[in-house]
């Protein structure tokens, strides 16, 4: 088991989480993230005084999956997040010791989401 | 551009008896004319307003990243607006000249080239009340049409419309219904406070530039179908309702431009109910629809309620008010529904004003009271229900089509040659991150998007390191 964790540029994220939920990974977390890379701040100017400000807004996926799927996920993010230019962003796996549903207690690879095209919502 | 050039030169002329009294009274103007002009200029002050309240009901409707760009848009293109209307757009409106454009009066020019100013109405008002009042009229309709364009129009562009809009778009259209042009004196149109002039004017506009834009990055799916892109302050949003509301009661009982004649009590009667109406038939549809009492189309039933009701205000009785205004309300949701599956009109101007203001125009040619009617000019037709006649609503069909054919194709050809020169969209990286850092180079909201680790702190001193051992209590120590 798994766990990618993804840091990718806004726009990237909507094209992502469709293909993700078509693949039948519909299971991540996102949080609206700041940090700092090799892309370059951006100065703003407030009636005329400036203000260099350093850390850039990204988005953070998270996404803990089977060992089998990591290449899939990985791919699904590369193929949508690049622009080729600085800033894009980058890409971690990581193993996961164990993992629970809350729900019922289970535990082990059984909780993750089965590999099937996921339906989605009727409305 | 010639004649511009020439009208420029012909100021020092008029600034020559800049001392003579227009209404040709020493130094003193008649009471009635004192309290016309007072109320005139007070009902021009609550239009004027209006622009604050149209900038809160964008600055609602877009997201954070572009609700600082609705500041400097309104400021400068009122300004500019002002500059314009002084200088040719209210001689081409109210100036002497033929039915098709005022010809006079540049500059405010002299007593002389304003005599529609002054017998048109019972009483009168001074030339300079009159032009306040309409100034804030071009303004308005200026700003209504930027309404299609939020979130990535560039902002220099504003400044090549606003002109030709307020020198002389706007003023053609003004003179050809309110002053003496030819479809008020040749075909009776009636249009009391600007349905047709102020809204369906500036939804053609609006349309026009929609058209050249193009719509918002991601308003439309790989699929086609619209998404929706909510804004950000709904509390905002209807602060500029409440404002507009409010502007209105200057807007529609101050075009009767008398208080003497007591009528201007009675069209705020008028304009309230078909405000009111319009809202609970916008808010019932939307509960038939989708079962919620929608925010936005709460706010956009008003608005369309007021349109609809700033033609006819004048020239109807009170008890057609609340069906003129129900229908509009109608019409608003089911146009802002149909409008945004194939075009991106973030805040419904389309609609709202579009279609409210073509229904109001059109609602004249129905319930137009003869006895009222005869202000605009004598002998004035009456609506169906009054007349059993359909000669005024053939009047008010070919004003509101001439109208939107001159706008829209003088519009066009204003943005479609601007695009070809220079662009109107800013680049979509720019687009992305959002007008206010990208054209004003600062945040609406910069503390939501400046991280507060940076916000304000570069080259303040740290600190005072305190090391590792124990931290003692500032409390005590001070």
């Amino acid at each position: 088991m798994k766990k990618i964790e993804a840091f990718v540029r806004h726009e990237a994220f909507e094209p992502i989480r469709e293909e993700m939920l078509e693949l039948g990974f519909p299971s991540l977390t996102v949080t609206e993230v700041k940090g700092s890379g090799r892309q370059k701040g951006i100065v703003e100017t407030y009636r005329g005084a400036q203000l260099t400000n350093h850390l850039r807004p990204k988005i953070k996926i998270e996404c803990v999956v089977e060992d089998g799927h990591v290449e899939t996920v990985v791919q699904t993010i590369l193929k949508h997040a690049r622009t080729g230019n600085v800033g894009d962003g980058k890409i971690f796996v990581m193993a996961v010791e164990a993992a629970y549903r809350v729900r019922t207690g289970e535990s082990g690879d059984l909780i993750l989401q089965a590999h099937e095209p996921a339906q989605p919502d009727a409305s | 551009m010639v004649s511009l050039v020439g009208m420029a030169l012909a100021a020092p002329a008029a600034l020559a008896d800049a001392g003579v009294d227009r209404l040709g009274f020493a130094g003193k103007i008649p009471t009635q004319v004192g309290l016309n002009s007072a109320w005139v200029v007070i009902a021009g002050c609550l239009v004027m307003f209006m622009q604050g309240g149209l900038a809160m009901v964008e600055v609602g409707f877009v997201r954070g990243k572009n609700a600082g760009s609705i500041i400097p848009k309104f400021l400068v293109n009122f300004s500019l607006c002002a500059a314009a209307y002084w200088a040719v757009g209210f001689g081409f409106s109210f100036g002497d000249g033929n039915s098709l454009i005022g010809t006079s009066g540049w500059f405010m020019g002299s007593a002389h080239d304003f005599a529609l100013a002054w017998p048109r109405y019972t009483n009168g008002v001074t030339a300079e009340a009159l032009w306040w009042f309409q100034f804030t009229f071009c303004a308005i309709a200026l700003a209504i049409v930027w309404g299609t364009t939020l979130e990535r129009i560039k902002f220099s562009v504003y400044i090549v419309f606003a002109i030709a809009f307020s020198a002389f778009i706007y003023p053609v259209v003004a003179h050809w219904i309110f002053s003496d042009g030819w479809l008020r004196t040749d075909f009776h149109v009636q249009d009391f406070a600007g349905s047709i002039v102020v809204d369906v004017t500036a939804a053609a506009a609006a349309l026009a530039v929609l058209l050249v834009l193009g719509p918002r990055r991601g308003k439309y799916g790989s699929d086609g179908r619209p998404r929706a892109i909510p804004g950000h302050n709904m509390p905002l949003f209807g602060l500029g309702i409440f404002i507009l509301w409010l502007g209105w009661y200057g807007f529609n009982p101050g075009s009767t431009l008398s208080a003497l004649d007591g009528r201007f009590p009675e069209i705020v009667i008028i304009t309230t109910l078909a405000g009111g109406f319009g809202v609970l038939a916008a808010v019932s549809l939307m509960w038939f629809r989708t079962k919620t009492f929608d925010i936005g189309m709460s706010g956009n039933g008003a608005i369309a309620g007021l349109v609809a009701i700033t033609g006819p205000a004048g020239y109807i009785d009170a008890w057609a008010a609340p069906i003129i205004g129900a229908i509009a309300g109608l019409i608003v949701v089911e146009g802002v529904l149909l409008i945004d599956k194939k075009i991106d009109d973030p805040i419904g101007v389309l609609s709202a004003h579009g279609l409210a203001g073509i229904w109001g125009g059109l609602s004249l040619g129905l319930f137009a009271a003869p006895r009222l009617a005869a202000y605009n000019l004598p002998g004035s037709h009456g609506g169906l229900f009054y007349t059993g006649s359909l000669t005024q609503m053939g009047s008010q069909a070919l004003a509101i089509v001439v109208v939107f054919a001159f706008v829209f194709s003088t519009s066009y050809a204003v943005f479609w040659i601007t695009n070809k020169i220079y662009g109107l969209r800013v680049s979509p990286e720019m687009e992305n991150a959002g007008l206010d850092i990208s054209e004003h180079g600062m945040y609406g909201y910069p503390e939501q998007f400046i991280p507060a680790a940076e916000f304000g702190l570069s080259g303040v001193p740290a600190l005072e390191r305190v090391g590792t051992g124990p931290i003692s209590d500032p409390e005590v120590t001070t």
